[in-house]
């Protein structure tokens, strides 16, 4: 029998969720150091699903289950719950891997626990390897802990699947191809009453959550060292001027100057974008763990000693209200001068 | 009646942690601790409940001896009751075995004493899992609604809640029939000040003890290190992160540390045309 290496495909009115072709790419590998019997799948649930199950395919997986059905348009925990618990009894995967976002995070703890194995929060690192001589190759599944402070590798020896949920943006994409190889299998699944114990009785567009910290490639973000929720006007003309999003420490969010959604940090979001600009932020522990995954880190602050130079690729000691209005005023001439 | 139970749990404060080397357990020694801050906004909103509807408020922790000071603290914010879960046996629960316990100690005291809302902070500081919450509601096959930001409606004549949570694109209103286990965002309420009767209430107050045996007997199989499916392999410490270069203002000018910065984020691949500024 094939080792099976599973992805859950999360999705929202049937538009994908980016983790799930990262999940592709990661499953790919780890199947791969494990042999040739293993095999990559894809499972879909939710409501006219044709297109997504599709994508699947083009994204590297070898099967996708899909379960389709209008009670499964919305996700709801249970019906979803009990749908991937009766697919992972019947198929008897030996790895599932599920995004660490909002929904995926809601969903594996609930399928782990009634499936009865165990589930690995949060991880930035997988791979597939021994833990003691002439045994099988387990998942080695490593995660941040206690804020970022411990690196802890946890494994789950004697329960199946070995269940993790990764946190998005860690490993790129599985390359899409152009041709759509693999099979699409539907599963039908009986909905019986007993499964429906929570209704969605309104959506809400929340403008905060169009934030989207956690995928943005550009945060520019202010620290009490603004001095005032006045200081964020600031910071959002940076952002806007080079198409970012405005971040923040814990400090301004106690104080009030900006809504707890944009804090970055341990109690925050995890961002790792490709361009980070901390101002008049210090960099304590908390705060660095939600951010010093970025790509490039510019730090400004007034004291030389501020931590958050540990972690900056470049960093400005200077006044962040001289400094930043000098940058957008640098980064309008270039802009003038490329436009002619 | 109302009855809300909240599950809190004494965390340590991340900025100071240390693991033993030889078995790679959490030095807990001389390390402070405090409520997990999720769990100090969950029991904001269930006492807020109670003085809405009347009724009371139970907190239960599994954890160390020491998890007392927390547990006086939610007394402090105005919760009724608190029962400390503590044996050795329970000692290096993962997630699974801890949601066990929860779930047997819930199932227990909703058997005497009906429970209409069980509240979990959206996640603990120190494993940031989030699992403890939707794990034991499966296992005591509650509704469950994560990430809660605000309770709309209890309604106990007729037995549902409806409660607003947030998804990554939106927010989503949600109906379910009492009782219902959340897990809560610091946006469900906001910690109150301690009233002076709480205060001195708390002072004195001494938490029920719980152990393995009594009033309940668990299953010693499923309890602890022994009951977790999952183990730590090995710990280490994250990479250290390099420092880069530091300009001041007052060494470079102000014109040279822009200049500079902008240089060197548009020499990364990608940047100038993300930007849209060229090199
Ligand atoms: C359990 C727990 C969880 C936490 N979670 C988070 C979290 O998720 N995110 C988070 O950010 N914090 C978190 N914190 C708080 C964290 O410890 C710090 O208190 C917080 O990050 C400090 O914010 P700050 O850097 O803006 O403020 P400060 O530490 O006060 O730093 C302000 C900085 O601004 C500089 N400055 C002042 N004026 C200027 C100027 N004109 N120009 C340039 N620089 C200037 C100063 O030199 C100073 O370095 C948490 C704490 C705990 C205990
Ligand atoms: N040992 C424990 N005792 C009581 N409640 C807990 C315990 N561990 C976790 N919880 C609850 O579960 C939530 C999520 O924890 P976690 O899954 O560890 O991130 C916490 O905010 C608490 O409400």
């Amino acid at each position: 029998m094939s080792r099976r290496f599973w992805v859950y495909i999360e999705q929202e009115d049937g538009k994908v969720h980016p983790v799930s072709w990262e999940l592709l790419g990661v499953a790919r590998r780890l199947a791969d150091e494990v042999g040739d019997d293993s095999i990559v799948e894809g499972i879909l649930v939710g409501y006219q699903m044709e297109e997504a199950a599709q994508e699947c395919l083009h994204y590297g997986a070898e099967t996708v289950y899909v379960v389709d059905d209008p009670a499964f348009k919305n996700y709801l925990n249970k019906p979803y719950t009990v749908a991937l618990t009766a697919l992972v009894k019947k198929y008897e995967p030996e790895v599932f891997l599920v995004g660490a976002t909002t929904l995926g995070r809601d969903l594996a703890g609930a399928v782990a626990t009634s499936v009865g194995t165990g589930l690995t929060a949060d991880t930035t690192h997988l791979a597939m390897g021994v833990i003691k001589e002439n045994t099988k190759k387990l998942l080695l599944a490593t995660r941040p802990a206690f804020g970022g402070n411990v690196i802890a590798t946890i494994v789950c020896r004697d329960h199946s699947p070995q269940m993790a949920t990764v946190r998005p943006r860690v490993f790129n994409p599985a390359p899409r191809q152009a041709e759509a190889k693999g099979q699409i299998i539907h599963e039908t699944f009986e909905i019986t009453p007993d499964m429906i114990n929570a209704e969605i009785v309104e959506f809400i567009t929340n403008t905060a959550a169009t934030v989207k910290l956690e995928y943005s490639d550009i945060i520019v973000s202010g620290g009490r060292g603004l001095g005032g929720a006045k200081g964020f006007e600031l910071i959002k003309q940076l952002a806007d001027e080079l198409g970012g999003v405005v971040g923040s420490s814990r400090a301004c969010v106690d104080a009030g100057w900006i809504k707890y959604d944009h804090q970055v940090g341990q109690t925050g979001k995890t961002v790792r974008p490709k361009l980070y600009i901390a101002a008049g932020i210090s960099g304590a522990i908390q705060h660095k763990v939600g951010m010093q995954e970025s790509d490039f880190i510019l730090a400004i602050n007034r004291d030389p000693h501020a931590p958050i130079f540990d972690v900056a690729t470049m960093g400005i000691v200077g006044d962040l209200y001289e400094v930043i209005p000098a940058l957008i005023k640098e980064i309008r001439a270039r802009k003038e001068a490329q436009n002619g | 009646m109302f009855h809300a139970l909240v599950s809190i749990k004494q965390v340590p404060d991340t900025t100071n942690i240390r693991i033993d080397p030889e078995t790679n357990n959490l030095i807990r020694q001389g390390v402070p601790t405090i409520l997990n801050p999720y769990d100090a906004h969950a029991v904001a909103a269930a006492v807020e409940w109670k003085r809405k509807l009347g009724g009371k408020v139970t907190i239960i922790t599994m954890g160390p001896p020491a998890a007392v000071t927390s547990l006086r603290e939610c007394i402090e914010m105005g919760a009724d009751r608190a029962i400390l879960i503590s044996a050795r046996q329970f000692a290096g629960a993962d997630t699974w075995a801890t949601s066990y316990v929860l779930a047997e100690v819930i199932n227990e005291i909703h058997s005497k004493d009906p429970v209409s809302l069980v509240f979990f902070g959206k996640q603990a500081i120190d494993g940031d899992t989030a699992q403890v919450g939707p794990g034991v509601a499966v296992r005591m096959d509650l509704p469950v609604v994560s990430y809660a930001v605000k309770i709309r409606e209890v309604n106990l004549e007729e037995h549902y809640v409806i409660i607003e949570r947030k998804t990554e694109s939106r927010n989503e209103v949600i109906k379910t029939s009492l009782p219902t286990a959340l897990t809560c965002e610091k946006d469900i309420a906001e910690i109150p000040y301690a009233s002076l009767p709480d205060l001195v209430y708390s002072l004195r107050y001494e938490p029920e003890v719980w152990n393995a045996e009594s009033p309940i007997t668990f299953d010693p199989a499923q309890l602890g290190l022994k009951g977790s499916p999952t183990t730590v392999f090995k710990t280490g410490t994250p990479e250290k992160h390099s420092a880069g270069e530091v300009f001041k203002v007052t060494e470079v000018g102000l014109d040279g540390v822009v200049k500079t910065a902008l240089d060197k984020i548009l020499a990364v691949e990608g940047m100038a045309s993300m930007l849209g500024v060229q090199k």
